[in-house]
C-alpha cells in the first residue's frame, strides 16, 4: 500500500471553501435526510398497502398485490432512474421538484413493498377471532383495524421494520446515480480528488455504521416502551 | 409530453448493446451464486461449530459486510484490490469478486437457519453409526439443510440479480448498462430506462413465481 496514513486530508480546502471534513458532515446529512424521508414514504405507504391486502375486498387485495410485486421486482437503481429520467418527461409538470424528492419516492416506493409484506404477515398472525369479535361488537371494518388489529399487528412487526430502516440508510447509497450529494456520492468524487481513497472510504463506512446502529438501538427503545405485558417477546 | 418512440429497439441494437450485458449480468450473478453459497456454507459451519476462533471471524466477516451498503463495498473492492495485487483489474472481474465475497455473508445466515432447523437426532444419529463430523455434515445434514432452505437461497439469488445493477458504480457493462448505452446513442433514455424496467421486471417476476411453486412442493415433502 505504500504510502502512510493521511488523515489531515479531512482539513484540506475544497476548492470550493470549505474543507473535505464539512463536505463529509453535509454529505451525512443528505444521506439521513434521505433515508428518513423515504422511510416515511415507506412506513405510510407500505402499511397502507399491507393493510389492504389483508381486507376482505378483493379489489384492494389484488391491486396491493400489483403494487408490491411491481416494486419488488424492479432493481432500485432502475427504479431511481425512471422517476429521475422518465416520470418528469411524462408528466412535464413534475420537472420543477428537485432531484431528492423524486430519489425519496423511489427508494420510499421500494421499500413500501417490503413493509407491506411485513405488515400484512403482521396482520395474519392476529388469530381471526379478534377481526370477528370486533365486527361482531358492531365496529366497522375501519374501526376494527384502528383499535383491535393494527394496535396488535404493529407491535409485531417492529423488528422487520428495525431491519427495513436499517435497509433504507444502506439503500439510500444507490441516489449516488442521480447525483444527490449523499455519503456514497462524497467517497467517489472526494477519492477521485484527493487519491485519498483508503481514508475517505474508512470514513464514509464509519458513518453509514454509526447511521444504522443509531436507528437500532432507537427502534429497540421504541419497541421496549410499546411493549404489551405478557405478550410478544415477553413484556415483564 | 414527448410522444414515446420504441421502433429504434429492433434486433440489431438488441444484440449489440443489450445482449452483452444481459450476458455479463446472469454470469455475475451465477458465479456470485455458486462461490457465495460455497463460502456462506463455510461461514455458517464456523459460526455453528462452537469454537471461539471460528466463531469470531466468521461472525465479523458477515456482521461487517451485511451494515455496509453494497455499493460501498464495491467501491471498496475496486479501489483495494489493484493495491493488493499491485496491478488494475478491470471493472468486471472485480465486480465478480466483490459480489461473490459480499452475497457469501447473505448465503451464511440462510444456511445458518437452514443447518438449525436439522434436527439435533439427525446428528446424534450420525454420530452414532460411526460417521466423523465431515461424513455427518456431508451426507446427512447439509443435503436437508440444502433442501429447506432452497427457495430462501433462490429468492436471494433474485435480489442478488437486482442488485448487479449496482455495478454502475465502477462503470462494468451489465444490462443496465447496455440499455443505457443504447439509449444514450440514440437519444432515446426515456425509452430504454423503460424497456430496462421492464425486461427486469419479467426476469424477476418469472423467477419469484418459479420459486413460489417450489415452495409449495418442499412444504408437501417436510
Amino acid at each position: 500500500m505504500g504510502s502512510k496514513w493521511d488523515w489531515q486530508v479531512f482539513l484540506q480546502d475544497t476548492g470550493g471553501g470549505r474543507t473535505y471534513l464539512e463536505w463529509l458532515m453535509s454529505a451525512w446529512g443528505w444521506t439521513l435526510s434521505v433515508a428518513l424521508m423515504s422511510l416515511v414514504v415507506a412506513l405510510v405507504v407500505g402499511s397502507l398497502v399491507g393493510i389492504l391486502r389483508t381486507t376482505p375486498n378483493k379489489w384492494f387485495v389484488g391491486f396491493g398485490n400489483a403494487w408490491t410485486e411491481l416494486f419488488r421486482n424492479i432493481p432500485l437503481l432502475v427504479q431511481i432512474f425512471l422517476w429521475y429520467h422518465v416520470i418528469p418527461s411524462i408528466f412535464l409538470s413534475l420537472r420543477a421538484l428537485p432531484s431528492i424528492i423524486l430519489v425519496v419516492f423511489a427508494l420510499g416506493f421500494f421499500t413500501s413493498a417490503r413493509i407491506s409484506e411485513q405488515v400484512k404477515a403482521g396482520i395474519q398472525a392476529l388469530p381471526k377471532g379478534q377481526r370477528y369479535a370486533g365486527l361482531a361488537m358492531g365496529l366497522t371494518l375501519p374501526q376494527t383495524y384502528r383499535y383491535v388489529l393494527l394496535p396488535m399487528a404493529f407491535r409485531i412487526v417492529i423488528p422487520p421494520l428495525t431491519s427495513e430502516s436499517m435497509n433504507i440508510v444502506k439503500n439510500s447509497s444507490v441516489a449516488f446515480a442521480v447525483s444527490i450529494a449523499e455519503l456514497t456520492m462524497f467517497a467517489m468524487q472526494a477519492q477521485e480528488e484527493t487519491s485519498r481513497g483508503i481514508e475517505i472510504y474508512l470514513a464514509v463506512t464509519l458513518l453509514y455504521f454509526v447511521s444504522a446502529f443509531a436507528i437500532n438501538r432507537l427502534a429497540l427503545f421504541i419497541e421496549n416502551r410499546v411493549q404489551v405485558p405478557g405478550m410478544i417477546g415477553g413484556g415483564k | 409530453m414527448t410522444a414515446l418512440d420504441f421502433t429504434f429497439l429492433n434486433w440489431n441494437i438488441v444484440s449489440n448493446f443489450i445482449l452483452k450485458g444481459l450476458i455479463f449480468s446472469v454470469q455475475l450473478t451465477i458465479v456470485a451464486m455458486i462461490g457465495g453459497i460455497a463460502i456462506g456454507t463455510l461461514l455458517a459451519l464456523m459460526r455453528l461449530s462452537g469454537k471461539k476462533w471460528l466463531v469470531m471471524p466468521a461472525a465479523f466477516y458477515v456482521n461487517t459486510l451485511r451494515s455496509i451498503p453494497l455499493v460501498m463495498v464495491i467501491l471498496w473492492f475496486f479501489l483495494l484490490i489493484p493495491l493488493l495485487i499491485g496491478r488494475p483489474l478491470g471493472a468486471e472481474v472485480s465486480a465478480i469478486v466483490t459480489f461473490t465475497v459480499f452475497e457469501a455473508a447473505y448465503y451464511s445466515e440462510i444456511m445458518r437457519a437452514g443447518i438449525q432447523s436439522v434436527p439435533k437426532g439427525q446428528v446424534y444419529a450420525g454420530y452414532a453409526v460411526g460417521m466423523t463430523y465431515k461424513q455427518c455434515m456431508q451426507l446427512v445434514v447439509l443435503p436437508q439443510a440444502f433442501r429447506n432452505m432452497l427457495p430462501v437461497l433462490l429468492t436471494q439469488t433474485i435480489i442478488l440479480f437486482q442488485d448487479t445493477s449496482l455495478v454502475y458504480a465502477i462503470g462494468a457493462y451489465d444490462l443496465l448498462k447496455g440499455f443505457e448505452v443504447a439509449g444514450k446513442n440514440f437519444n432515446r433514455p426515456v425509452e430504454t430506462y423503460l424497456t430496462a424496467a421492464v425486461v427486469y421486471f419479467i426476469i424477476c417476476f418469472s423467477l419469484s413465481m418459479i420459486v413460489r411453486r417450489l415452495q409449495k412442493k418442499i412444504a408437501i415433502i417436510r
